[in-house]
């Protein structure tokens, strides 16, 4: 292979990985928005895991019922 | 809920790893002040015989604060906060408990033996990986021992979703088990060839790809020790000590992600204008700059926790000590990509503007991190309250300034190195002799050097704070939910 298509193919992938690089961030970014906004998940309320950290605090999400019964 | 009203955190193995942290600050920081004065002063070099050589003790102070003060100062905050997010107390499981301990205890014979070995000047001579083959093998054990440690809390927890800092210490754990498995691949030159002693060793790798590997580490070291463990730790404690949420939990996933993304790719901004392709240097360089945005949204995010709050800066030095190192981390961050620009980088690369640039990160950002970090945990982890408010504040402004005279100098330093190496005539002759810059730079090593001694008093007054704290502190009927409290 010659040095020009070499280089001709490293610009291709160049401009691939960009957009593909782009569309994945914004993509991530609209999936944490989105779930917010339809209600399957409310991010901001896990910082409570960090201020309400004590031993008998209730968890901010409970791991599963069954952990639950045990105690 | 009865069974957990008689629970309680046990600190035992955090408490351990914070008088690691403590032992191997002072240590690795010490020697970092004897190297820096031998720079100023060569005669130095000569106190201890081999011993005593800027060469001998160099690794050591790398290792030192890298390896002993840094990676204690992680599993101590790790054993501290892993139990609150997640709500599960190391009490309750006598496997985890054994785990923990054995985990310190290897640790400490490996860091020790470390300590030992490279006094006697047993290296690989690889940079920040110069720890031969039977130690690397006692390092994989310590490590998959944390990755225990990790994944056994995680399974008896009670809090169903990790926490931010948690993405963070895994992040550590994965990040650096499989880099310094990688950089450390080695062939035992006695059982292979019967040459050498046989704990002597040659990397597997040979060249520039052994300067590629290398790198990828090396700067990645930077990544899952200096910067990745040290977020995980201002998440949880600039939150719990102000009392603030996070300012934007979403921001915060959005910067992991890209931090895990773009840093393992920014390592081949160390080797610009070596014989490595051009395609690794140009990358390094691009995914080097890119780097500013998550690193900036981790910083701002944390800056942005105190908005409203920023009152707490004069009550709190504690809070006044974890904006600083945001902002140092906002600095280094900047700083950086900006070394890695190419035309930047044939000024600035080999100069003391990059060690300059280190010690904006370790010494701001990693070491007042958790210096803070040890100073709220103390309270509640011996029911105490700090000793000595005073002796904090007198120490947040001596080792601000020491900071302050070490970067400075080694800004002026570097840029006057770099100009003057490639200064020339006008028949294109170097216009200085190597030794031309040394005579020049002497008096800016004497002021980093100082700069230096005012980080390591500092760290010492810290030491006193924490001994006094948990031998005469006036003791805490209950734990503080927020700003920990402190003697005046």
């Amino acid at each position: 292979m010659n040095m020009e298509t070499i280089r001709e193919l490293q610009a291709y992938g160049y401009i691939f990985f960009t957009i593909f690089l782009a569309v994945i961030l914004y993509s991530y970014i609209y999936h944490l928005y989105r779930d917010e906004k339809t209600g399957t998940r409310n991010y901001e309320k896990y910082s409570n895991m960090a201020l309400n950290d004590n031993i008998n605090d209730l968890p901010v999400e409970e791991i599963s019922p069954l952990n639950k019964e045990k105690e | 809920m009865q069974a957990r009203d008689a629970l309680n955190y046990d600190y035992s193995v955090a408490k351990c790893f914070t008088y690691s942290t403590i032992l191997f600050g002072i240590i690795g920081m010490l020697i970092g002040v004897v190297i820096a004065y031998q720079m100023a002063f060569p005669e130095l070099n000569y106190l201890a015989g081999e011993y005593g050589t800027y060469s001998r003790l160099r690794p050591l102070h790398t290792s030192g604060v890298i390896f002993g003060f840094l990676l204690s100062g992680v599993f101590a905050t790790w054993y501290y906060i892993g139990q609150r997010v997640l709500k599960v107390s190391m009490a309750e499981s006598k496997f985890l408990m054994i785990i923990g301990k054995l985990h310190f205890w290897i640790y400490m014979i490996v860091i020790l033996t470390a300590v030992v070995t490279l006094f006697l000047g047993i290296s690989t001579s690889k940079e920040y990986a110069e720890l031969e083959w039977p130690l690397d093998i006692g390092v994989v054990v310590l490590w998959v021992l944390w990755g225990v440690s990790i994944f056994g809390l995680i399974g008896i927890r009670r809090e169903k979703t990790l926490y931010i800092s948690m993405w963070y210490f895994i992040a550590t754990f994965l990040g650096v088990a499989m880099l310094y498995l990688f950089n450390n691949m080695e062939v035992p030159t006695y059982f292979v060839s019967g040459m050498g002693k046989w704990y002597h060793s040659v990397s597997m790798y040979a060249g520039t790809n052994d300067a590629m590997v290398q790198w990828w580490y090396g700067h990645n070291a930077v990544a899952f020790v200096f910067t990745v463990p040290i977020i995980a730790m201002s998440y949880y404690f600039l939150p719990k000590e102000s009392g603030q949420p996070i300012y934007s939990y979403k921001l915060s996933l959005l910067s992991f992600w890209g931090l895990m993304f773009v840093y393992l790719w920014a390592g081949g901004h160390h080797l610009l204008y070596s014989t490595v392709p051009d395609w690794v240097q140009t990358m390094g360089s691009i995914f080097s700059i890119i780097l500013i945005l998550p690193s900036w949204g981790s910083a701002i995010n944390m800056l942005l926790t105190m908005k409203g709050e920023w009152g707490q800066l004069k009550s709190n030095p504690l809070i006044k000590f974890m904006i600083l190192a945001s902002t140092f981390y906002m600095f280094s961050t900047l700083e950086g990509p900006i070394q890695a620009i190419k035309s930047v980088n044939a000024l600035a690369h080999f100069t003391d503007w990059i060690p300059g640039h280190v010690h904006d990160g370790t010494l701001g950002w990693v070491g007042f991190m958790l210096m803070a970090a040890l100073f709220h945990m103390a309270p509640r982890m011996y029911k105490k309250e700090l000793f000595s408010k005073k002796l904090m504040e007198a120490q947040f402004w001596l080792q601000t300034t020491g900071i302050v005279l070490y970067f400075s100098s080694m800004w002026i330093a570097g840029i006057t190195q770099g100009m003057m190496w490639r200064a020339t005539d006008q028949f294109g002759n170097l216009a200085y002799s190597f030794i031309d810059t040394v005579t020049v730079l002497i008096p800016y090593y004497a002021i980093r050097a100082t700069g230096g001694l005012m980080y390591l008093v500092g760290f010492l007054m810290f030491t006193y704070n924490m001994y006094k704290t948990i031998t005469a502190g006036k003791d805490i009927s209950s734990e503080p939910q927020n700003a920990s409290p402190m003697s005046a």
